[in-house]
């Protein structure tokens, strides 16, 4: 499927071709990326087709527990490696997750939330320590601050170098260092402000060898990097829908074999319990434990039909010219040279996904003025103070890439970059 | 060159600022940011009673900003508009720019000179901030940094 075909599965970017505005240069994909038409179609069937899933005897909501289980095997599914074999005979693969052990939340934010306010309460105490990545999203740092906080137990950042890679050298050292009093090491597998990939597989191997358990923010991963969660050698994963191409509202937190076994429940409420009494009630084991409530089931189901679409078009296009990968990187590398052509810098060395860029003009101002150019630009500190201050600055401007951008989507960037110079004059 | 919302004169202004800089002396000072984008304005004045003159009078006002150009040109002209004026005045301009940028109605946005409006000067070429809500604040931000010192 070439990028025409693509984008031509996009309302977004079909409606925005026929009106009199300028055409659209969607580059803000690290914040929620389009929906293609498929994937919002399964999404409105669900809500017009499907009842209360475990709720009720009658055929829809019994078609709603059905639509959970299936979306459970295909984001198990997913969570091996996408372009791997595995994928042509899974759901029901034997060396995909168990589906028990995908927990549906509302999102990354809400994943990692979930595991601070259980596992991490259960397991972490006075005295230890709780290391976080140096570029984390404010949604992968607050909760462990505030388990830290809670139990007595120490917070400290595994730093980037000066390219905004995980500095692998310096984490070592602190494992040795601290030894068995780390109880948990969370990173992002990809940065969303330095697009910087983190070595999963070799910071799980550090942190095994002490005991600590390893939580991956795969928010910014799982639409551009082949996710396995076996080969990576974590033990926690999560990752939301709408970065994915499905819709906002629904996540994935993938935890290991038994990590899970014996966390005491996280939110309380319906479809989660066994027995209630007066004093006491007994929980029914993961995933349901950890899912009160009623499931956000058109986001759950927008979000399978999401990965099954990526597959598909991912798989395809393995036989074509190019696959979409390469599309995105070359993408990816166009934004680089034109942002670093109109004289701005860029924070640390990009290498998927996203890049950032501070210059001689406010962020707001760029993204205002290329919006009018119909350039869909991030701007400000991205939920992430901590490493904008490790390169110096407060906010900056940020362009990201989806399976629907094209090289015409880069020279709109430059045109619009142009224009900021032109209204604002030289600096 | 004529823009809708960067006016030749904000972006004048935001190049080479008027009373940018600390304030030895102050007597009134606030700091207020934008939690949103991280922006954030200090604006410091010198507040002078004369014996028998009531109410005080701005005798000196600077800000530092760290921001964008809506809001450093506002803090700029801001400035320069109360210096010398009394505190009642000051107060009634930030009202004034306030309601100004809120207005949406087809009034504000084609009847030069009328109204309120009409007091608020150069302050007017911040008009395209009226249809550009989501930046009112990076302009408005100032205002509410001098209305906050003010007390």
């Amino acid at each position: 499927m070439d990028l025409a075909v693509r984008r031509r599965e996009f309302p977004t970017l079909v409606t925005s071709e026929d009106t009199s505005a300028p055409r659209l240069a969607y580059l803000d994909s690290a914040a929620t990326t389009l929906m293609p038409r498929d994937v919002l179609a399964a999404t409105t069937r669900a809500m017009t087709d499907l009842g209360n899933p475990g709720r009720g005897a009658y055929a829809r909501a019994q078609s709603a527990n059905e639509a959970l289980v299936e979306a459970r095997e295909i984001v198990a599914g997913a969570l091996v490696a996408w372009k791997g074999t595995a994928w042509a005979s899974v759901p029901g693969s034997a060396i995909a997750p168990e589906s028990e052990e995908i927990v549906f939340t509302s999102g990354t934010t809400a994943s990692v939330n979930l595991v601070a306010d259980t596992w991490g309460v259960q397991k972490v105490g006075e005295g230890d320590i709780v290391i976080v990545g140096e570029a984390e999203h404010h949604s992968n740092l607050l909760p462990w601050q505030r388990l830290c906080e809670r139990k007595g137990a120490t917070l400290e950042l595994a730093p980037v170098d000066d390219r905004g890679r995980f500095d692998l050298g310096a984490f070592r050292a602190q494992m040795r260092r601290h030894g068995e009093r780390v109880k948990l090491v969370a990173v992002a597998h990809v940065s969303n402000v330095l697009g910087t990939v983190a070595p999963i597989w070799d910071i799980a191997f550090a942190a095994r060898s002490v005991g600590a358990k390893l939580f991956v923010d795969g928010a910014q991963a799982i639409a551009h990097l082949d996710v396995d969660v076996y080969a990576l050698g974590c033990d926690f994963y999560a990752f939301s829908g709408h970065k994915v191409y499905g819709p906002p509202g629904a996540g994935v937190l993938w935890a290991g074999p038994g990590t899970l076994h014996d966390v005491p429940p996280w939110q309380l409420g319906g479809g989660m319990v066994s027995t209630v009494g007066l004093a006491r009630s007994t929980f029914r084991d993961a995933p349901a434990r950890f899912e009160a409530g009623t499931p956000n089931t058109p986001a759950i189901v927008g979000l399978a039909k999401a990965l099954a679409w990526a597959r598909e078009t991912l798989l395809e296009s393995q036989t074509g010219a190019s696959s979409v990968r390469d599309d995105e990187a070359t993408v990816h590398e166009a934004l680089c040279e034109t942002i670093r052509g109109a004289g701005a810098r860029i924070l640390g060395v990009p290498q998927v996904g996203v890049v950032s860029f501070a210059w001689d003009y406010h962020p707001h101002d760029i993204a205002t003025i290329a919006d009018r150019e119909g350039v869909a630009l991030r701007s400000g500190h991205h939920c992430a103070q901590l490493i904008h201050r490790r390169f110096g600055v407060d906010a900056s401007t940020r362009a990201s890439v989806g399976c629907y951008s094209g090289l015409d989507d880069v020279e709109q960037l430059g045109r619009a970059l142009a224009k900021v110079r032109e209204v604002l004059g030289r600096r | 060159m004529s823009d809708a919302l960067y006016h030749a004169r904000i972006v004048e202004h935001d190049r080479s600022p008027r009373n940018e800089g600390p304030l030895e002396g102050a007597t009134h000072t606030a700091t207020l940011d934008n939690p949103l984008c991280g922006d954030i304005v200090t604006v410091r004045v010198i507040l002078r009673t004369a014996v028998g003159e009531s109410p005080a009078t701005i005798a000196d006002a600077r800000f530092e900003a760290r921001g964008c150009a809506l809001c450093r040109a506002a803090a700029s002209m801001m400035t320069s508009r109360v210096i010398e004026k009394s505190v009642d005045a000051a107060r009634s301009l930030v009202a004034q720019f306030e309601a100004f940028v809120s207005d949406t109605s087809r009034d504000a946005a084609s009847n030069d000179g009328r109204g309120n409006s009409a007091d608020l000067g150069d302050l007017e070429v911040f008009r395209g901030v009226q249809k550009a809500r989501s930046r009112r604040t990076c302009a408005t931000l100032p205002f509410r940094a001098l209305a906050k010192a003010l007390g």
